[in-house]
């Protein structure tokens, strides 16, 4: 690898960065104009997050479930979709496994555990498969079926819970929290440092980025995912069903955030409970930007911006400076690191030639695709693409 | 008991309801049509919404006149829509991701200014209902149509308006040829950049209001998070639509005709499980999209970015 691709490659990691740091600028400005003091605003949430035990564990536990999605939004985009359903596949993940967990508590904790997460990542799948399906067969925009998709587990939890999977302890009680009866303790995820939330779900979803890396750039399926995802056109003349690799795609991606359901409820809540994705399906977005959408990337984010959410707790009880600052920041995050796209495109084409046409460009990267390049124009064109081909088929 | 929500008054009531609570799919969805004309997805618009519901609430909070919280949200909703039309149109960053990052921003924004600047969640007296002379007295019609606060009239009204600014006008033969074939666009001496950053404009104007509809309309408060994804409805119904005011206008009526059904079963304790009622628009939304997917001529430019070439 020659200096001038190396340089180029370290300044595509450390752009996020910078986003990062210019996000934190803003929110100084706002905490001044809102008469709050940045400095005592800052410290508290970094003491907050890692500044104790507490803290770093906390942070690591609210990383777990943004890597499970932040990986499955790795494979969507990698795949040429978008998937923003991932607060309704965190949602059906967490009450299938519930669901079958307390059906089935009587078997043995070795069996009913990986039933368990099985169950959780096949309503993900489904739960991902069906905009996935309709992108592919139909060419409906996976976007707006997976916002659809939230809204409908949103509305699959709340009745659940107030109806057949209410806790009976409760109603036989009286009360009326809307929750299910806790999972047999045979299937608590053992908890990594004793006395915090710590649990071992974090070392699932670090070996999940491992594979879903091997899968990705060592294996055939993973190899044309991508390719559908850089150009769908050459994709289908290279023989590659592209409406199947769309499909899978985003089956995957609404896997990954079904485990992540599933590992909130086995690891921290153990039941299922209303607010438990906790807009992870947006924060593992941003996690994954953050991460150049590349799985190993993905690690580190999610600990970032698990971080960012636990020292902004800790900062509005500390210093009464509103939580929501941390949910802003990241949405300032999303816009820089986008923004930023357009200097790594432009870039690109140089380094391809003089006014090259975009398929040499996205050619050059299907040999070596360099990692979160030129996403923006391939998300569109799949999405013009799978309509084009659909069109012909219909004639 | 599933009589008494047949009964006439009970289904007055209903469809005061429903013509009452599409205001803000109206002013929201209408917005977002712009947009998507000139070939800008922004899926930012819940955020946008929030941030006018809470400066239109906050500015009544603080004792000024309703208008003048219009005005202010009108402005902050301009300035999302810039904010937004500089990440995606100038920087040509990839538009559904921008807008989830617009959406963040706003949410996080929106909250964090109601919890330093109010702290609890307080009421305003918002837009008194505005019964039309005449009009209103009309048996069962009447009250339906016109007995409503004005900001109802108000997005009613902007359904012929928006189809006339895009269909009759020299602006929105500008949007409609930005978002067809922007190449040919900029041949012809139209500013793409300049067309997309207006209608990104008017898009966030309009959301704004939307949102200022909810908190000094509608329901006269302000919480965190009040719109509910309200703001991703509306841009499912520019789809739903077809990218026409009327079919906008359709789509709008349907979900809140929905929403109108359940709150009155919620009122007269009618006990249709009413979280599956709930899903059905949501349901209907991905089927009428499904059918309608290949049929329908949506802006050639959708969700493209543009760049021009040397």
């Amino acid at each position: 690898m020659n200096t001038r691709v190396y340089l180029a490659k370290l300044i595509d990691v450390l752009l996020p960065v910078l986003a990062m740091l210019v996000a934190l600028l803003v929110g100084i400005l706002l905490l001044l104009l809102l008469g709050s003091d940045p400095v005592k605003a800052y410290s508290a949430l970094i003491q907050g997050a890692l500044g104790n035990v507490s803290g770093i564990t906390q942070t690591l536990t609210k990383a777990t479930p943004l890597l499970l999605v932040g990986l499955g939004i790795c494979i969507a985009f990698r795949g040429g979709v978008i998937n923003i359903g991932g607060e309704g596949q965190i949602v059906v993940g967490a009450l299938a496994a519930t669901a079958f967990a307390v059906s089935f508590s009587k078997l043995p904790g070795l069996i009913l555990l990986p039933l368990t997460l099985l169950s959780a990542a096949a309503a993900g799948l489904v739960w991902g498969g069906i905009p996935g399906l309709l992108k592919a067969r139909l060419g409906v925009n996976e976007i707006l079926t997976t916002v659809m998709m939230n809204q409908i587990a949103l509305r699959l939890m709340n009745f659940l819970l107030r109806g057949p999977l209410l806790d009976p302890e409760h109603v036989a009680a009286g009360t009326s929290i809307p929750q299910s009866a806790a999972l047999p303790e045979s299937i608590w995820l053992p908890r990594l440092v004793p006395r915090t939330l710590f649990h071992s779900g974090a070392i699932l979803a670090v070996l999940l980025a491992l594979a879903v890396y091997f899968l990705l750039w060592r294996t055939t399926i993973g190899y044309r995912i991508r390719a559908v995802g850089l150009n769908p056109h050459a994709s289908r003349y290279a023989g590659i069903p592209v409406p199947k690799y769309v499909t899978l795609s985003l089956a995957l991606s609404g896997m990954l955030c079904g485990l992540a359901g599933a590992v909130e409820v086995l690891g921290v809540h153990h039941r299922m409970l209303e607010g438990l994705s906790g807009g992870y399906g947006f924060s593992g977005i941003v996690a994954a930007l953050f991460g150049k959408l590349h799985p190993l990337g993905a690690i580190p984010a999610s600990a970032l911006f698990g971080a960012l959410l636990v020292g902004a707790d800790k900062m509005q009880r500390a210093v009464q400076v509103p939580s929501a600052l941390a949910i802003a920041l990241q949405g300032l995050v999303v816009l820089f690191v986008v923004s930023s796209d357009l200097y790594v495109r432009r870039r690109t084409r140089r380094r391809v030639g003089e006014d090259g046409p975009e398929e040499a460009v996205e050619g050059a990267q299907f040999e070596e695709p360099p990692a979160g390049t030129g996403e923006g124009a391939n998300v569109a064109s799949a999405d013009v693409a799978s309509e084009g081909a659909g069109r012909e088929e219909d004639k | 008991m599933i009589d008494e929500l047949f009964t006439i008054s009970t289904l007055i009531g209903i469809l005061h309801s429903c013509v009452r609570l599409a205001t803000p799919y109206l002013f929201a969805a209408l917005g977002e049509t712009f947009g998507q004309r000139s070939g800008v997805l922004n899926l930012g618009v819940d955020g946008i919404m929030l941030m006018g519901a809470f400066f239109a609430f906050y500015v009544v909070f603080e004792g000024h006149n309703l208008w003048v919280g219009v005005l202010v949200a009108v402005a902050v909703g301009v300035l999302m829509g810039m904010l937004k039309a500089f990440v995606s149109v100038t920087m040509q960053s990839l538009q559904g991701i921008s807008g989830i990052g617009l959406y963040l921003f706003g949410l996080g924004l929106s909250s964090l200014l109601f919890k330093t600047l109010i702290g609890s969640v307080e009421g305003v007296s918002g837009f008194r209902q505005l019964a039309i002379p005449l009009l209103s007295d009309l048996p069962g019609i009447g009250h339906i149509l016109f007995n409503h606060n004005i900001l109802v009239y108000l997005a009613y009204l902007m359904v012929p308006v928006s189809w006339f600014v895009i269909n009759r006008t020299t602006l929105g033969l500008k949007i409609r040829a930005v978002g067809h074939n922007p190449e040919a666009a900029d041949t012809l001496g139209v500013s793409v950049n300049g067309v997309r950053y207006t209608t990104l404009m008017i898009g966030g104007a309009l959301a704004a209001v939307a949102g200022a509809s909810l908190s000094i309309g509608l329901q006269n408060v302000f919480q965190e998070n009040m719109t509910n994804g309200l703001g991703f409805i509306a841009v499912a119904l520019v789809y739903f639509g077809s990218w026409r005011t009327v079919g906008v206008l359709g789509g709008a009526l349907l979900f809140s005709l929905v929403n109108a059904l359940q709150l009155w079963a919620q009122a007269l304790n009618i006990p249709i499980p009413s979280e599956v009622a709930v899903m059905m628009p949501y349901i209907m939304t991905i089927v009428v999209l499904a059918f309608t997917a290949r049929q329908i001529q949506k802006p050639a430019a959708l969700a493209r970015s543009y760049e021009r070439g040397e």
